[in-house]
């Protein structure tokens, strides 16, 4: 049996009173793009951020590639490579240097050369990251992610802010990560985006899996249009996530994410 | 099918080792790209012992038998301690933390601990470089003569740098972002200032002032770099003053240091 990229069972995570994730069940397989969906506050976040080592859960299991990424974090931390939301550098710190800096993190990491003519960075590679701009700043957090070589790269809001060539470049770029074997978990407001990307997509409403499965299954599960040609994952997405069906109902049976692939 | 997007590897042996290095390497920088603060820090007391020794004329009866520039000497080391430890430290981590650069590290496997670390050791070398050089010019330009008791004097610079550095962190422990942090360290670096005789010099203070400038840190660490510049070994109360706030500064700092 093979190890998944990432294995999640009943996580719980609370801040304050507030439950922000209540037993979210997911797991990764290894190779796959998988999408986290949902409205604001649903949760998605805390759960990628507990899957990267950054918060330790409160009840529940969390494994990536067997490792608990909060007690062994170090082996964790080589292995999953992270973009996150709302995280800057030093405004006076180059491209190059920043890339530079991170590299000499990891014991065996990517070429910053050859990532940032990948990113199309090599220009920008003396500017300063206050001059950069929304979409170079993106683009330097996505080489920053990748440059120890992750075998499980989690993009948090990866396209947000980015125009439409950029996004559909980011996409390009998701696609040639799955293609070389890396694992690509993708947290995303966008439904169309996942539709585009993402081999299975997670549901997330209230701290916890509200459906999952591959982006035709939704749209089918969904009932919106029994002939599937003109749903899409968007209209799916509202129709799981806000309509009048329990969370029950939903995640029965085959709904559960354990094997579907 | 070209080439992955990952390739080629570049290896490096000794990864976490060079990690830290690279660290310290880019905070150096980083510090010196900020050249107003380091003006302020390093320069200002420079300009400052010009000035005291321009005016200086011979030993004073009023400043405790020294000169005015022998004086000064050790204020104007700890207003270079103060500022990069108050002032410095905590305005940048404070803005790390805001800005997720803190959260950002503690996603690698090296950790926001060590860019810590790598802030403390650029803000000691800093510090300590312009301590020397304030030393050496107070001594080639102005007749003040090297530190007579040299042991109890670099027991007394680490002792005040930890008293600093662990008030700086807790600055940056309590303050909610970069700029608070650095209101804060200006609000803290006044009144330990005016102890340490920036303003009046410990022996023109009314006696009380002094007895209560002994138990501040600052008061403290001017009145045992005084001593150990003049060959004396410096008071075991003052370098328990020092020790003391170290202790409790570093453990608060500690226990309520925030990555995020």
């Amino acid at each position: 049996m093979t190890t998944n990229a990432l294995e999640i069972t009943g996580l719980r995570k609370r801040y304050g009173g507030k439950m922000a994730v209540d037993g979210l069940s997911l797991s990764v397989s290894e190779g796959e793009i998988f999408g986290i969906l949902g409205p604001n506050g649903a949760g998605k976040t805390t759960t990628v951020e507990c899957a990267e080592g950054l918060r330790r859960p409160d009840g529940g299991t969390v494994r990536v590639f067997g490792i608990d990424p909060y007690r062994d974090r170090r082996e964790a931390r080589t292995l999953v490579g992270a973009q996150l939301q709302e995280s800057e550098l030093q405004d006076k710190l180059t491209v190059a240097e920043a890339l530079g800096l991170y590299a000499s993190f990891y014991p065996r990491h990517a070429d910053p050369e050859a990532l940032l003519h990948r990113l199309g960075l090599t220009e920008k590679r003396n500017t300063r990251y206050r001059k950069l701009s929304g979409g170079q700043k993106q683009r330097l957090s996505i080489a920053l992610a990748l440059v120890g070589r992750p075998r499980l790269v989690v993009f948090d809001e990866l396209t947000t802010g980015l125009d439409p060539a950029a996004r559909r470049e980011s996409w390009r770029l998701v696609e040639e990560l799955r293609d070389d074997g890396i694992t690509v978990l993708l947290v995303t407001h966008y439904a169309d985006e996942a539709e585009r990307l993402c081999d299975r997509v997670a549901l997330v409403r209230a701290g916890r899996i509200a459906a999952s499965g591959r982006p035709d299954e939704l749209i089918e599960r969904a009932g919106l249009d029994p002939a599937g040609r003109y749903a899409t994952l968007d209209d799916a997405v509202v129709a799981l996530t806000t309509s009048q069906l329990t969370t029950g109902q939903l995640t029965t049976g085959q709904l559960s994410t354990g094997d579907a692939a | 099918m070209s080439a992955t997007v990952l390739d080629p590897v570049s290896a490096r042996p000794s990864a976490r080792r060079s990690a830290f290095g690279a660290l310290v390497r880019t905070e150096a920088r980083l510090l010196v790209r900020e050249v107003i603060p380091l003006l302020w820090g390093a320069g200002f007391p420079m300009i400052l012992l010009g000035i005291m020794g321009a005016f200086s004329h011979g030993p004073d009866k009023s400043l405790g038998g020294f000169s005015l520039v022998a004086a000064y000497e050790p204020i104007l080391i700890a207003f270079t301690m103060a500022t990069f430890a108050l002032q410095g430290l905590p305005t940048v981590l404070a803005g790390y933390r805001e800005r997720g650069i803190l959260r950002r590290l503690n996603a690698t496997p090296v950790g926001a601990g060590r860019l810590l670390g790598a802030q403390l050791t650029v803000n000691v070398a800093v510090s300590l470089t312009a301590t020397i050089g304030i030393v050496v010019v107070g001594d080639a330009a102005f007749g003040v003569p090297l530190p007579g008791q040299l042991a109890g004097f670099l027991l007394t610079l680490v002792l005040t740098a930890g008293a600093m550095l662990s008030l700086g962190l807790l600055v940056a422990s309590l303050a909610r972002n970069g700029r608070v942090a650095g209101a804060v360290g200006a609000m803290l670096f006044l009144p330990l200032m005016f102890f340490a005789g920036l303003w009046t010099p410990q022996a023109t203070m009314p006696a009380a002032l002094r007895r209560v400038g002994d138990y501040t840190p600052l008061g403290a660490a001017v009145s045992a770099l005084q001593h150990s510049m003049s060959g004396q070994w410096p008071s075991a109360a003052g370098l328990a003053v020092l020790a003391g706030y170290s202790v409790v500064f570093g453990l608060l700092a500690w226990r309520l240091f925030r990555w995020e």
